[in-house]
């Protein structure tokens, strides 16, 4: 059973360094050497999208201008997903030390943490860490200070343009992209936008050195990443595993004994059924992950699993554009019309190919990922949606 | 959109009725809230926060004082406020509990819980008690499902919560808000 332990790892959550230390190294190198350290660790965002931390520092970096924003994405909405919650509670100047990192990197002298509403009981303690922590930056006679806003209860503001409409004043729906936030972020202005747990291993990696990183996870997937694990197992909560793990291994160590499908990447992520088990990777050669691993056993009926799913992006969709706001509707409506036997199981193509359109379509992630669990779905558990 | 209407028509009749009368408290709250975060548009939504904190919800008073102190208009703040969840723009207790209905805590026993509130409450999800003591919501995913099922009432979080464990709960905040 030896090589079916899963690697455990402990950067996030270690508490031995002082931050306030690293952020010292990270200023006696130049911007441009920091920004060289984090390309070279393959560190990607851990926030979903994936895209590579040390190029969104350097774009940002390369804009014009002397107002730029370093933003902490803390958002965290997506269904099954808790481990920024817990890094926010745990190690938060570790989060704020990154931003001071990127702050540098880039040239930005504002950083901001959108924190979700549902949140909020955190506020005091951060408030009053924060203040903490920008009264020693500035002792370091670095430009930069971190200020908090709060959002209300919309799952849409998680996307990086509609946080930005949310923070200044107006109803979170994103923007159409092009321009990218690097170039025209909050304000306008070339914003570096990060997940809270991106922050924290890029602070890692400034400490350990961009070697030590790669050492973990895959060509593709390099380092580990902060996993969410919750549903039919006997040992819900958060773990920080090496990512490129084959799914089997996740199972055998999580998993009840009666797993048949894990929901990989939260409601906008895929459905992989026991029969994938195996030929599955987690990382992004595989499934990417934000964190979220919802395990199912046999008791679950699939169908209330993807209606849930559907209820969700049905209330969630910001209605900004109609592949999505109709889409999701039609879809939730077309399962619940099939499971009735007012529609023929021959519908289930129909939605499919729907679901498809609202893919290519969509403005933004909300409405293009809905295709993810839909179809990992229907397709492996097509009698459950029938019958 | 016939609510739009309504606050744009009678925005210009309000601030006519007021006029020579004392500050009503919401613009006395405004004007202050305006004062900490500052008079442009990015400070609208910590504007619009801090009256749903004191006021646990935006009455059409409370957005056209917030429309005036900010330079923009009635129909701007509503359409801003109305979508967002927390931003509620119809009269809520004055304490909100918010059950999470996402999937995890679906398996977990939401159900359950819900119906032991509707009961000992003996109002429906999405209804104010008579005393108004209490509002029953439902929210999407809270961020505690290894903890399910769970429940925010204002800003306190619950996990881990049985029906029995809610009616404590409840009972908690109806003897420390009543008096
Ligand atoms: C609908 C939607 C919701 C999102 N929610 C979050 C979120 O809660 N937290 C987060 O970090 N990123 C979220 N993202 C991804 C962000 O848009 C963005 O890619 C991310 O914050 C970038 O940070 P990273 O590169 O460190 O991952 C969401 C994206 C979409 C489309
Ligand atoms: S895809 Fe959905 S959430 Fe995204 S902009 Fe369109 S309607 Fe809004
Ligand atoms: S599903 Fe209830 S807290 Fe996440």
């Amino acid at each position: 059973m030896e090589n079916n332990i899963l690697k455990k790892v402990d950067l996030i959550f270690d508490n031995t360094c002082d931050p306030l230390v690293v952020v010292d190294k990270v200023l006696a190198k130049s911007p441009d050497d920091v920004i060289l350290d984090i390309i070279d660790s393959g560190l990607k965002g851990r926030g979903g999208a994936g895209f590579p931390t040390g190029l969104k520092w350097k774009f940002t970096r390369n804009e014009d201008g002397d107002t730029k924003y370093v933003i902490c994405n803390a958002d965290e909405g997506e269904p099954g997903t808790f481990k920024d919650r817990e890094i926010l509670d745990k190690v938060p100047e570790k989060i704020f030390s990154g931003m001071a990192i990127a702050g540098y990197a880039i040239g930005a002298k504002e950083g901001y943490i959108y924190l979700r509403g549902e949140y909020n009981f955190l506020l005091p303690m951060l408030n009053k860490k924060l203040e903490d922590f920008n009264r020693k930056i500035k002792a370091k006679n670095l430009d930069f200070i971190i200020s908090i806003k709060s959002g209300s209860g919309a799952y849409i503001c998680g996307e990086e343009s509609a946080l930005f409409e949310s923070m200044e004043g107006k109803r979170g729906e994103p923007r159409n992209k092009p321009p990218y936030p690097t170039v025209s972020g909050y304000n306008s202005k070339p914003t570096s936008i990060n997940n809270v747990e991106t922050l924290v291993y890029a602070l890692m990696i400034c400490k350990l050195g961009p070697d030590k990183f790669k050492e973990l996870g895959t060509k593709d997937s390099r380092g580990s990443k902060v996993f969410s694990v919750s549903g039919d197992t006997p040992n819900p909560g958060i773990y920080e595993l090496e990512l490129g793990m084959p799914l089997k291994e996740f199972v055998s160590e999580f998993g009840d004994g009666d797993t048949k499908a894990v929901q990989v990447g939260g409601a906008s992520g895929h459905c992989v059924p026991r029969k994938h088990f195996n030929d599955t990777i987690i990382g992004f050669e595989g499934i990417p992950t934000g964190g979220s691993m919802m395990v199912f056993n046999s008791s679950r009926s699939m169908y209330n699993v993807l209606h849930d799913y559907l209820e969700f992006f049905t209330e969630e969709s910001c209605g900004q554009c109609s592949p999505c706001r109709i889409g999701c509707q039609q879809l939730l409506k077309g399962i619940e019309a099939i499971k009735k036997g007012e529609k023929s199981p021959i519908y289930i193509e129909e939605l499919k190919r729907l679901a498809a359109t609202m893919k290519i379509a969509s403005k933004c992630g909300l409405g293009q990922s809905v295709c993810n669990p839909f179809t990992s779905i229907v397709d492996n558990f097509r009698e459950e949606i029938i019958y | 959109m016939t609510k739009i209407k309504h606050l744009i028509q009678n925005f210009s009749l309000q601030k006519f009725k007021k006029g020579g009368q004392k500050m009503s408290n919401v613009e006395n709250l405004v004007k202050e809230l305006v004062k900490i975060h500052g008079k442009n548009r990015n400070s609208l939504m910590p504007v619009l926060q801090g009256v749903v904190k004191e006021e646990k919800y935006l009455s059409e008073d409370a957005m056209m004082a917030i429309a005036k102190e900010l330079d923009l208009s009635t129909a701007d703040v509503y359409g801003t406020a109305s979508f967002y969840t927390f931003l509620d723009t119809v009269p809520r207790g004055k304490n909100i509990i918010r059950v999470c209905k996402t999937i995890t805590c679906h398996m977990k026993g939401k159900d359950e819980l819900i119906k032991a509130l509707e009961d000992a409450l003996k109002i429906k999800v999405g209804e104010t008690t008579h005393d108004k003591q209490f509002t029953l919501l439902t929210a999407n995913c809270l961020g505690w499902c290894h903890k399910g099922p769970v429940m925010l009432i204002n800003d306190e979080i619950y996990p881990e919560t049985s029906p029995q464990a809610a009616l404590e709960i409840i009972e908690k905040y109806q003897t420390s808000t009543k008096k």
